[in-house]
C-alpha cells in the first residue's frame, strides 16, 4: 500500500460540501422552533435611560422580549479567560445585555424570540431605548490620557493591564552605534470568516439537558463557560460544532449571544435559532489587532543586533474578551526578538478599554504585530546602514546548531534553521536578477520593490504548565480517543474543532499509515461534547502538533495492545513478533502471520484473548506537550507601485515554509494561499475605522475592503523540513505562517519600491489614496 | 394568507408551490421554506456571492432576488448539481484541486464557476479571477479556485 503520510491525500470532507450537505449551525431545523434577533446599541456610549419593550411585545408573531433585567439570577456575566500575570488586570464586569451603560456600537440591549427572523428584525424596530448619549473615546491613546471618557469605574484610566516582560536593555543601548527609532501602527481588522455566528438551542426540562449547535472554534472552552454563565451543569450541556465556516480566532471567544439563545430555549421551552447577519457581525464579533507600537532597536554599525525595546498600547475594546489580554502580552511580547540573536530585549505593554468592538485573537493573534516590528525594524537598519536587508538578516540569524535557543523573553525555540529557508527563498525568487531588473525599471520610470520577512513563530499551544503560569485559565493539552470496531474500521475522536484546515483527513492519514490500513477505512469525529471526552480546540496552530500527537499516542496504545493478542495468537512471546503496513508476523518466519483485521476481530469476540486481558481494543490519551513548536521561514514579495495612482501590483510571492514533516502538501500549501493572502489583505487593504463619535464606518463588505481573486499572481510555495524535537510527530504548525510572514513582506517591498522618494515607513493599509498624496508632495530624490 | 403570493418554482427539477410574503428573499425561500440549506448567505449587501444560484441558467445572488421574482423561473442549487450520483465537473475540480477548505462560500464559488464557464468556456487565468471577483472566500486565497475553474474547463471543453 501508498505510503499515505506526506501524500496529497483529496480531503475526506469535501464530498458533502461540494453537494450542499454540510452541517452548519444556520442548516439547522427543527420542530417548533423560534428565532432571535438582537437589538444593539447605536451608540459606542450611552447610558441608558428606560427601555420600552411593549410595542415589540405586541406584535403578531411575536413570543417573548427580552432585557437586561429579565437575565437577573439566570445569565451570569460573560468572563475573561486569560490573565496574564504580574499585569495588575482588571476585569470590568460584561453583562450579557447592557442594562446601565452601553459601550460600543454593537453592544446588546435587548433580544427579541418570534415565529420566523422576519417579525423577529421587525420588533426590534418597535424596541425604544431612551438614551443619555456620553462622550466616548475609541483611540486607546486618547483614552489612556487624563480627562478621557470613562469607560467602566472600577477601571481608573481606562487601562486594564499593564504587563512587561524580557530583560534591562540597558547595556544594549549603552553599547549601541546606532538605534532606530520607529512608530507603527497595527491597524484593526474585522476576521470576517465567511459564516456569521449563530446558536441553535435546544432544551429539554423533563431531563435538564440543554444542547447548543453554535460555531465554535472550542466547544469544551464554550461548555465550560456557558455553564458557569447559564447554571447548567457541565454533564447537562451539549455543545456541538460540526462544520463551521471558518473562524481565524472570531469564534474562540465566548460571547453573550449564544447564552442568550440557549437563555430563551429554556425560558421559552421551544428550540431557538439565532443567525448573526454581516452588519451585526462587523460590529458584535470580536475585531483583531489594534494598537500603537513604539520600537528601538540597537545596533554596531556593522548590522549586529544588540538590544530591542517596545511599548504597545494594546486597543482592547469596549470588554476584555475571553482570550484578549492574551494575544498583546504573551503571544506578542514574548516572540518579538524573531529569528535573530539579541541579548537584550524589553517589553512594555499597556491594555486600555475603549468605546469599540472588543479585540480577541485573530488569525496569528499578537505574532504578526511582533514580527511585523522586528522585519519593518531590519529593513529600517538595513537602510539606515546602507547594507543589503538579507544581509542584515543572514548576520543576525539563530544559527542552525544553537537550538534549543532561549530567548530573553524566557521562551525556548525547539528547532530550527532559518539559514535554510532564506536560502531557498533567495533562489526561487532569484533575488540578484530582480534586484538587476529593479534598476533597469527605475530608469524607466517603474518602482519595483523587493520585500522579505524572516519569521518565527510560537505554535502548537501549548504545554499546560506554561499556559497555567502565563495566566490562560485553562489547560492546553489535547485528548484523542482512537476506537477500532469489530469489522476493522476505525473511529477517531479529537477534542480539537477544526473549520476548513483539513484535519478530518490529516488525521485520517496520521491514523492510516500507524496501522497499515487505507484511509477510507478512518472516520474522524470532532466538535461535540457529548462525544469526546474533553479538548481545547483549534487555533493557535495547535490542532495537528498536539491533537495530532495525541492521536499518534492513542494509536500506539492500541498497536501495544493489539501486539499482546498477535503475539498470543501466533503463540509467540510479543518480542518475536513485528508489525508492518497492518500485518504482524513472527520475526523471520514470513508465513506465519496474523492481519490487524484477525486481531481486531479477536479483541472483539474474545475467545481467545491472553489471560486477564480485557475485551476490546480502544485507547484513549491526553497528550500534553512538553514546550511550543516554533515554525519558520522566509517570505519575499515582489512588488510594482505606480506612481501616477499610487496603486500597488505584486508581481511576485514566494513563500518558504518550515512546519516540520509535512502529512498532506496539498492541505498545507492551500493553508500557505489563504494565510498570505489575509497577510496581504492587512498590508494593503483592510482596516476598521471608527469615526470620532464610535461609529463603525466600515461595516459592510462595501467599506471594508476584503481581499478578491484578482489581486494576486499565483503565490509560490516551498518548503524545508526541521522536524520538532518533541513531539511524537515531530509537526509543527502551518495555519497561521503566511499571515504573519506575509504582511511586513509586502510593506517592506512597498517601502523598498519608493526609496528614490525618499520614503522611510508607511503606515497600514498601504491604499492607493495613501500612496499617491505621499507621492504626490514629493519629488524623486 | 392576507398580503402573501402564490409562486411556482422549479427547483433542481422540481416544482414547488408556495404562499410567500413578497418580501421574501429567494434565499430563505430556498433555506427556510424547501429546507434547501446547501445555498448559504454570508453577507446583507450583495457583496460576497456565497448564496450565488443559478437562476434560469444565470449565476444570480439569491438575497438580492426576491422570491416573489423567481415566480416561473428555474433554479439550480448546489443540491442539484451532481446529476444520478455523478459529481458535476466543476464540484469535481473542486475536490481534485483543493478549492475549499472551510467549505462555506463553496456553493455559491462553484456556481459562479458554473456562470464564468458558460460565458467563456476556455478562459485565461486573468480572466479566471476577474470574474471570481463577485465571490469572497477568506480561506483559500483563491489560487486554488482558480486552478479548479482551469481544471473545470479542461475536462468541460475537453
Amino acid at each position: 500500500m501508498a505510503k499515505v503520510f506526506g501524500a496529497a491525500v483529496k480531503r475526506r470532507e469535501d464530498p458533502r460540501l461540494i453537494t450542499g450537505k454540510g452541517r452548519f449551525t444556520d442548516d439547522i431545523q427543527l420542530p417548533g422552533m423560534l428565532y432571535a434577533a438582537i437589538l444593539r446599541s447605536p451608540h459606542a456610549h450611552a447610558r441608558i435611560r428606560k427601555i420600552d419593550v411593549e410595542k415589540a411585545r405586541k406584535l403578531p408573531g411575536v413570543v417573548a422580549v427580552f432585557t437586561g433585567a429579565d437575565l437577573e439570577g439566570k445569565v451570569g456575566p460573560i468572563p475573561t479567560a486569560w490573565l496574564p500575570p504580574g499585569s495588575d488586570i482588571k476585569t470590568p464586569a460584561h453583562p450579557a445585555l447592557a442594562k446601565e451603560k452601553v459601550r460600543y456600537v454593537g453592544d446588546g440591549v435587548a433580544m427579541v424570540v418570534a415565529e420566523n427572523r422576519y417579525i423577529a428584525r421587525d420588533a426590534l424596530d418597535l424596541i425604544e431605548v431612551d438614551y443619555e448619549v456620553l462622550p466616548a473615546v475609541t483611540d486607546a491613546e486618547r483614552a489612556m490620557q487624563e480627562g478621557a471618557p470613562l469607560l467602566h469605574d472600577d477601571v481608573p484610566s481606562n487601562v486594564a493591564f499593564h504587563w512587561q516582560a524580557g530583560n534591562d536593555p540597558t547595556p544594549a543601548f549603552e553599547e549601541a552605534e546606532v538605534v532606530i527609532r520607529q512608530r507603527f501602527r497595527q491597524q484593526r481588522l474585522i476576521p470576517n470568516a465567511m459564516e456569521t455566528r449563530a446558536a441553535v438551542a435546544q432544551y429539554n426540562s423533563g431531563t435538564g439537558e440543554m444542547t447548543l449547535y453554535m460555531t465554535s472554534q472550542n466547544p469544551h472552552i464554550h461548555r465550560v463557560l456557558l455553564s458557569g454563565i447559564l447554571g447548567i451543569p457541565e454533564h447537562k450541556l451539549r455543545i456541538v460544532a460540526v462544520d463551521v465556516g471558518g473562524g481565524f480566532g472570531s469564534k474562540i471567544a465566548c460571547y453573550p449571544d449564544e447564552a442568550l439563545v440557549a437563555f430563551a430555549a429554556r425560558e421559552l421551552g421551544r428550540p431557538v435559532k439565532w443567525s448573526e447577519d454581516r452588519s451585526e457581525n462587523f460590529k458584535a464579533t470580536t475585531h483583531g489587532r489594534d494598537g500603537i507600537i513604539e520600537a528601538e532597536l540597537a545596533a554596531k554599525k556593522d548590522g549586529t543586533l544588540l538590544g530591542l525595546k517596545i511599548k504597545l498600547v494594546a486597543n482592547m475594546g469596549a470588554y476584555l474578551s475571553t482570550a484578549g489580554p492574551g494575544v498583546p502580552t504573551i503571544l506578542f511580547g514574548l516572540i518579538t526578538p524573531g529569528c535573530y540573536t539579541i541579548p537584550y530585549v524589553h517589553v512594555d505593554v499597556y491594555g486600555v478599554l475603549t468605546n469599540t468592538t472588543p479585540v480577541d485573537a485573530y488569525r496569528g493573534a499578537g505574532r504578526p504585530e511582533a514580527t511585523y516590528t522586528i522585519e519593518r525594524l531590519v529593513d529600517l537598519l538595513a537602510m539606515e546602514l546602507g547594507m543589503d536587508p538579507v544581509e542584515v538578516r543572514k548576520k543576525n540569524f539563530i544559527p542552525a546548531d544553537a537550538f534549543p535557543y532561549p530567548t530573553p523573553t524566557g521562551l525556548e525555540y525547539d528547532s530550527g534553521n532559518y539559514l535554510g529557508t532564506l536560502e531557498k527563498a533567495l533562489k526561487i525568487l532569484d533575488y540578484e536578477g530582480w534586484r538587476k531588473k529593479q534598476e533597469e525599471f527605475r530608469k524607466e520610470g517603474r518602482y519595483i520593490g523587493i520585500g522579505w520577512s524572516t519569521y518565527v513563530e510560537i505554535c502548537g499551544l501549548g504545554p499546560s504548565q506554561v499556559a497555567g503560569a502565563v495566566g490562560f485559565q485553562g489547560g492546553l493539552y489535547e485528548s484523542a480517543t482512537v476506537r477500532f470496531h469489530p469489522t476493522g474500521k476505525v473511529t477517531v475522536f479529537t477534542g480539537t474543532s477544526p473549520h476548513g484546515q483539513g484535519e478530518e483527513t490529516t488525521f485520517a492519514q496520521l491514523v492510516a499509515d500507524r496501522f497499515g490500513i487505507p484511509v477510507e477505512d478512518v472516520e474522524v469525529v470532532h466538535g461535540d461534547t457529548d462525544r469526546i471526552p474533553m479538548g481545547w480546540g483549534t487555533y493557535g496552530s495547535r490542532t495537528t502538533p498536539v491533537g495530532g500527537s495525541a492521536i499518534a499516542v492513542a494509536a500506539d496504545r492500541v498497536l501495544e495492545k493489539a501486539k499482546k493478542i498477535a503475539a498470543h495468537m501466533l503463540e509467540v512471546a510479543e518480542e518475536d513478533v513485528a508489525f508492518d503496513a497492518g500485518i504482524f508476523q513472527v520475526k523471520g518466519m514470513p508465513d506465519k502471520q496474523v492481519t490487524l483485521q484477525d486481531v481486531v476481530l479477536q479483541a472483539y469476540l474474545a475467545w481467545n484473548l491472553p489471560p486477564g486481558m480485557e475485551p476490546g481494543l480502544e485507547a484513549q490519551a491526553f497528550y500534553d506537550p512538553v514546550n511550543f513548536t516554533y515554525p519558520f521561514g522566509a517570505h519575499a514579495c515582489v512588488t510594482e507601485v505606480d506612481p501616477e495612482t499610487g496603486d500597488v501590483k505584486i508581481l511576485r510571492y514566494v513563500a518558504v515554509d518550515d512546519c516540520g514533516p509535512i502529512i498532506n502538501p496539498m492541505i498545507v500549501e492551500g493553508q500557505v494561499h489563504g494565510g498570505v493572502v489575509q497577510g496581504i489583505g492587512q498590508a494593503l487593504w483592510e482596516e476598521a475605522v471608527y469615526g470620532e463619535n464610535g461609529q463603525l464606518l466600515t461595516g459592510t463588505f462595501q467599506d471594508y475592503a476584503m481581499p478578491k481573486a484578482r489581486f494576486f499572481p499565483m503565490i509560490e510555495t516551498d518548503h524545508t523540513v526541521t522536524p520538532s524535537p518533541h513531539n511524537p510527530l515531530g509537526v509543527k504548525g502551518v495555519g497561521e505562517t503566511g499571515t504573519i510572514a506575509a504582511t511586513p513582506a509586502v510593506v517592506n517591498a512597498v517601502v523598498d519600491a519608493l526609496r528614490p522618494f525618499g520614503v522611510r515607513d508607511l503606515e497600514m493599509p498601504l491604499k492607493p489614496e495613501k500612496i499617491w498624496k505621499i507621492l504626490s508632495g514629493r519629488k524623486e530624490a | 394568507m392576507p398580503g402573501t403570493k402564490t409562486i411556482e418554482v422549479t427547483v433542481n427539477g422540481q416544482i414547488h408551490r408556495a404562499e410567500v410574503e413578497p418580501r421574501l428573499l429567494l434565499v430563505h425561500f430556498l433555506r427556510d421554506v424547501l429546507g434547501l440549506t446547501g445555498t448559504h448567505i454570508g453577507c446583507d449587501t450583495s457583496q460576497c456571492g456565497v448564496c450565488t444560484v443559478l437562476m434560469n441558467g444565470q449565476a444570480v445572488k439569491s438575497c438580492t432576488v426576491l422570491a416573489v421574482q423567481a415566480d416561473g423561473a428555474e433554479i439550480t442549487t448546489v443540491e442539484g448539481l451532481a446529476q444520478s450520483g455523478q459529481l458535476h465537473p466543476v464540484q469535481e475540480a473542486f475536490w481534485e484541486k483543493h478549492g475549499l477548505q472551510c467549505g462555506f462560500c463553496t456553493p455559491g464559488a462553484m456556481m459562479l464557476a458554473i456562470g464564468i464557464l458558460q460565458e467563456n468556456p476556455r478562459p485565461t487565468e486573468e480572466e479566471i479571477r476577474h470574474g471570481l471577483n463577485g465571490i469572497i472566500c477568506r480561506c483559500t486565497g483563491y489560487q486554488n479556485i482558480v486552478r479548479a475553474v482551469q481544471h473545470a474547463a479542461e475536462r468541460m471543453s475537453g
